[in-house]
């Protein structure tokens, strides 16, 4: 199980015991934090999994790949440490990720 | 004064639930009508997952969302639903008879028995983009999408995005706007590379500009824009505009079913588990949009809703009619209906 923590947008800390290869998205559903909606499911399809990673983890987490940067261009107010957090896998190197929910999703 | 369609039942929404309910429907000589605010049937499934398989589909180890609404389409064609795109029901009352008028934003009329809300996650609508205060110029300068090209004869026009209509827009509105200003977040496009190149070199000819960046302020009085602040990688600037067309996809919202005056648990509209009815009589609700103890979200509970939630519509349109209840396997009836023996 790797530690990951999903900081809502009032400041709420979910401090979350997530098993490797479930996604970030999956862990926030799992745990109700509030403003992740993930209206597809998963699918990469709807931007509303948006999550602003933090700046310690961005070189760790990585990039998005060219079809979830493609709906980033659907999401609210993107910047640049935006992903979709359905398309983070959990693993290893990401114990200790801290990810904050942006204001709204859509 | 448009004349009422008269009809058994109107089903809201045309994606995999309202699609089969005209199945069962159609079983029990129920003639259906459906709206739906997308252009084409298939609600979430065609719109936002057309080519992710679904694994839970009974009898489908793997099918994609645009085969599932496919086979469906085909399922129902005995039936000859009508469907009615690029609407939302906007009104709803009962009337004197005991059957119910709905309307839709474009003015049809329909006065039915039953009505099935089968909207699942809700209407899909534009998604506002963060800008302060851009409600005060909404339908005055600021659109979502272009009903009428000629809204936009001799406007400065500002459009903000990067997929299909994005681009889409800039090429088709280009030769009657005054000026035509793209702003994308990046200079990478999700759209057709034929429209990205057609843009590229309008906008090296000078036909269009192009501008990286993201829209961050309006200014203008009284809804009527002036100029927007755009932030670039080399910091902001204005650009001056009179019409803006903002196009960052859609996102679902319950709308206006939510004022009908029906229970709802969060967003969510309360029926009971046998007849799936809301708190109206004639109004029921199937599919992801229902709650009810117990309730999953899964297209094949909302199959079984529609399934059961037919044998009470038939006895609200046909109560002088014994309801019998036939296999399709063995009744000749229901083949005929289905168009499978001479």
């Amino acid at each position: 199980m790797t530690k990951i923590t999903i900081v809502g947008f009032d400041g709420t800390r979910f401090d979350i015991l997530a098993e490797n290869g479930s996604t970030v998205m999956e862990n926030a559903v799992r745990n109700s934090v509030p403003g992740i909606e993930a209206e597809c499911g998963g699918a990469c399809a709807c931007a509303t999994c948006h999550v602003y990673i933090d700046d310690a983890w961005t070189d760790i987490v990585g990039a998005p790949e060219t079809m979830e940067e493609d709906m980033l261009d659907f999401a609210y107010d993107v910047r640049p440490n935006s992903r979709l957090s359905c398309q983070i896998k959990v693993r290893d190197a990401l114990d200790g990720l801290v990810v904050n929910v942006p204001e709204r999703q859509a | 004064m448009t004349l009422p369609i008269d009809t058994d039942v109107v089903i809201v929404g045309a994606g995999p639930i309202g699609l089969f309910a005209v199945f069962e429907l159609g079983l029990y000589d129920l003639k259906c009508h459906l709206i739906d605010i997308l252009d084409r049937p298939g609600g979430q499934c065609a719109e936002l997952y057309p080519e992710k398989p679904i694994y839970d589909i009974p009898a489908w180890p793997e099918i994609t969302g645009q085969a599932l609404v496919d086979r469906l389409m085909e399922q129902i064609a005995p039936f000859k639903p009508e469907f009615h795109f690029n609407r939302m029901v906007a009104g709803f009352r009962k009337l004197d008879d005991g059957r119910f008028e709905v309307e839709t934003d474009e003015g049809e009329l329909f006065h039915t028995h039953a009505v099935v809300i089968a909207a699942g996650g809700g209407s899909f609508q534009p998604k506002r983009p963060p800008v302060p205060g851009i409600e005060a110029y909404e339908g005055k300068s600021v659109y979502y999408s272009v009903r009428r090209m000629e809204q936009f004869r001799g406007q400065d026009l500002l459009i903000v995005g990067g997929g299909d209509s994005a681009l889409d827009w800039t090429l088709n509105l280009q030769p009657i706007a005054k000026s035509v200003t793209l702003v994308h977040r990046r200079p990478d496009f999700r759209a057709a590379p034929d429209s990205v190149n057609k843009m590229f070199s309008l906008n090296e000819t000078g036909g269009i500009t192009f501008k990286v960046g993201q829209v961050t302020g309006l200014k203008g009085e009284a809804g009527l824009l002036s100029a927007a602040t755009i932030k670039g990688p080399d910091g902001e600037f204005d650009i001056a505009c009179t019409r803006m067309l903002p196009f960052f996809g859609l996102t679902m919202k319950l709308g206006p079913i939510g004022d009908w005056g029906l229970n709802l648990h969060e967003n969510l509209v309360h029926v009971g588990t046998e007849k799936f009815e809301t708190s109206i009589p004639g109004v029921f609700a199937i599919g992801d949009i229902n709650w009810y103890p117990g309730k999953l979200k899964l297209i094949l509970s909302g199959f079984h809703e529609a399934a059961l939630a037919t044998q009470a519509i038939k006895r609200i349109v046909h109560p002088d009619q014994k309801l019998v209840f036939q296999y399709t396997t063995s009744s000749t009836s229901l083949k005929k209906k289905l168009g499978v023996v001479g």
